[in-house]
């Protein structure tokens, strides 16, 4: 996959000017490519457009597969390998099963929901990812606009509208890779 | 943030008009023609023929189903009324500000509580011996061929200090003292809760807080011991410690519903215009974590007692899933408090949408009192229970009242406490 290489940075200093910005900026025809921010801003998400993650569907099919995985297993075990009687009961004693389907169920869906999200996230160990702006780690909020994207507008233009929204400061990054 | 709390008509009161009362009062004489007919039905059938052949065993009297049903509806509407002043000290003593709009609506529910004891205390006194088996004197008596050195050894919980099998005193006691003491802190929280409409600082709000705290200490003990008293002395010779958690976490759930069902009944009334989708997906997710907190105590009481297989603590199942009019109400418990609410409620939209809310609460609601009515059929009717036309109507009138005593406690005072110093919090509360 070919990535973006140059991006123009606007660097807000205050969580509620970017809020408005993220607004203005987007009325104004500039596709935003991701915001950055020290702490999760509440309210970012709808203002960026973001649809609602997926996730809990992931956690609930593998919490599904964990039920499934943890009664078919102990069916098999009990009823059928090797069935043994264990205080007095059935072989296949249901309400034996529960517990341990229980934290099946939660092993699994916390598991896969970990995996979904570093996956969906492009997490993986190795993975480099671009730093725009090392403050956005301390006490800037990063609003990173991509220029192959927002081709049909003049950087000088997208400069202008981040100014007047209320960025501090304007920068250029660029990537190698 | 252009709009704020002030926008908002603050000093409205809920109108209990006649056209609201209708409804109520169709299901309330639904509920007694349906009693009535059952009633009339028991007594012509005399009893079950196979209770009068019992050999040893005393006739079955159609009147003691009437009792029997007297009391799981006592036991559950006053729980639902007490958990909802329990709901509301909770919302103050953890200084919530979320819920600043509703906390009248919880409390509303505790005016029920009078009520309720008065008809506790006769109930008890009235079915004594058909409902409570330690209530008999014959079994304290070491000469009698029924003595029971069981019970004996549990008798002073319920006699002390007066001699065993005479008058119940300590029992009688902490009814009155529970009930007491209840209705005394539900009185003291609503006449705080109402003065703080009349001043503009913030002082009332830590008198409420403070007077709220000591409410859930006493509640945390006499919830548990109300509920050894009410519900578990029935099946006198057996005991769980988990009970007293059990049978709170019943009425919690239920009275989570009664609260949300009411909130979502003002909302489209056009009442409590501030609670917006927000606040209603706040209390989902209370119904939804403490339906699935019942499940865990009802399934941790089960599970052990089933495991170990002990007598006599199994008979208390065996009695339960063996029999033909009571087993097949198990599953029915499990399906409408457990897999209903937790596969309906999963997910984020259901618990914003009324529509979901209202036909899960009210599923709720009466599927915990199947649940009640488990714990106190079998013990005190066995084979001669069952839920038949006295048990639904018995149910449809206490509903109606309840509802009816609640709605027009609630149309007293303004419903929106708009004094309370986290209401501007709570109208921009967004989750």
């Amino acid at each position: 996959m070919e990535r973006d290489k140059h991006f123009i940075l606007g660097v807000f200093d205050d969580e509620d000017v970017l809020l408005h910005a993220v607004k203005d900026v987007r009325s104004s025809g500039v596709k935003i490519h991701e915001v950055y921010s020290p702490y999760p801003v509440h309210g970012l998400d709808e203002e960026l457009g973001y649809r609602r993650s997926r996730l809990p569907i992931a956690a609930f099919l593998f919490g599904l597969l964990g039920t499934s995985l943890a009664l078919t297993m102990q069916f098999y075990m009990m009823k059928f390998d090797w069935p043994m009687i264990i205080g007095g009961k059935d072989y296949a004693a249901f309400p034996d099963f529960i517990p341990v389907t229980f934290e099946m169920t939660v092993l699994l869906a916390s598991f896969g929901m970990v995996g979904v999200f570093m996956v969906s996230s492009n997490l993986k160990p190795w993975a480099q990812p671009r730093i725009f702006d090392l403050r956005s780690t301390d006490d800037k909020h990063i609003m990173a606009i991509d220029i192959a994207n927002n081709s049909s507008m003049e950087q000088d233009k997208i400069r202008e509208v981040l100014k007047s929204s209320g960025a501090t400061e304007v920068n250029d990054k660029s990537f190698d890779e | 943030m252009a709009h704020d709390v002030q926008n908002y008509n603050l000093d409205q009161k809920f109108e209990f008009t006649p056209a609201l009362k209708k409804p109520i009062m169709t299901v309330l004489v639904i509920g007694a023609v349906l009693l009535g007919i059952g009633i009339v039905m028991a007594m012509m059938g005399g009893g079950h023929e196979e209770a009068a052949g019992e050999a040893g065993g005393h006739a079955f009297h159609w009147y003691e189903r009437v009792y029997a049903n007297l009391w799981i509806n006592n036991v559950y509407f006053v729980g639902i009324a007490i958990i909802g002043v329990f709901f509301f000290a909770i919302q103050y003593a953890a200084q919530a500000g979320w819920s600043a709009p509703i906390v009248r609506v919880m409390l509303s529910l505790g005016h029920w509580l009078p009520y309720g004891a008065v008809l506790m205390l006769v109930t008890f006194f009235v079915a004594n011996h058909d409902l409570f088996h330690w209530t008999h004197s014959y079994l304290f008596d070491k000469s009698s061929p029924e003595y029971d050195s069981i019970i004996d050894g549990k008798g002073a919980f319920f006699y002390w200090p007066m001699e065993k099998g005479t008058f119940p005193v300590f029992y009688i006691a902490r009814m009155v003292i529970f009930f007491g003491f209840w209705v005394f802190f539900f009185n003291k929280l609503k006449s705080m809760t109402y003065a703080e409409d009349g001043i503009t600082d913030n002082s009332q709000w830590f008198k409420i807080r403070s007077w709220s705290a000591f409410f859930i200490i006493f509640f945390a003990v006499s919830s548990s011991i109300a509920a050894w008293d009410w519900v578990m002395s029935i099946d006198t010779h057996w005991f769980s410690t988990l009970f007293g958690w059990y049978v709170f976490s019943s009425w919690f759930v239920a009275g989570l519903s009664a609260i949300t069902l009411i909130t979502i009944f003002l909302k489209g009334l056009g009442y409590l215009e501030m609670v917006n989708e927000n606040h209603v997906h706040d209390l989902g997710k209370f119904v939804f974590g403490f339906t699935i907190f019942w499940t865990y105590l009802w399934f941790s009481q089960f599970l052990l007692i089933y495991y170990a297989n002990i007598p006599e603590e199994s008979v208390y199942f065996l009695e339960r899933l063996s029999s033909d009019v009571y087993g097949p109400f198990i599953f029915v418990n499990i399906l409408v408090n457990f897999v209903l609410p937790f596969l309906v409620l999963m997910t984020r939209d259901s618990k914003r949408h009324g529509v979901f809310l209202k036909l899960v609460c009210s599923l709720i609601i009466a599927g915990h009192w199947v649940d009640f009515f488990l714990m106190v059929q079998p013990g005190t009717l066995g084979h001669n229970g069952g839920v038949g036309l006295i048990e639904v109507g018995m149910f449809l009138l206490y509903g109606s009242v309840v509802t009816l005593v609640v709605l027009s406690g609630l149309s007293k005072g303004n419903l929106i406490p708009k004094n309370h110093p986290m209401l501007e919090e709570s109208y921009h509360h967004h989750i």
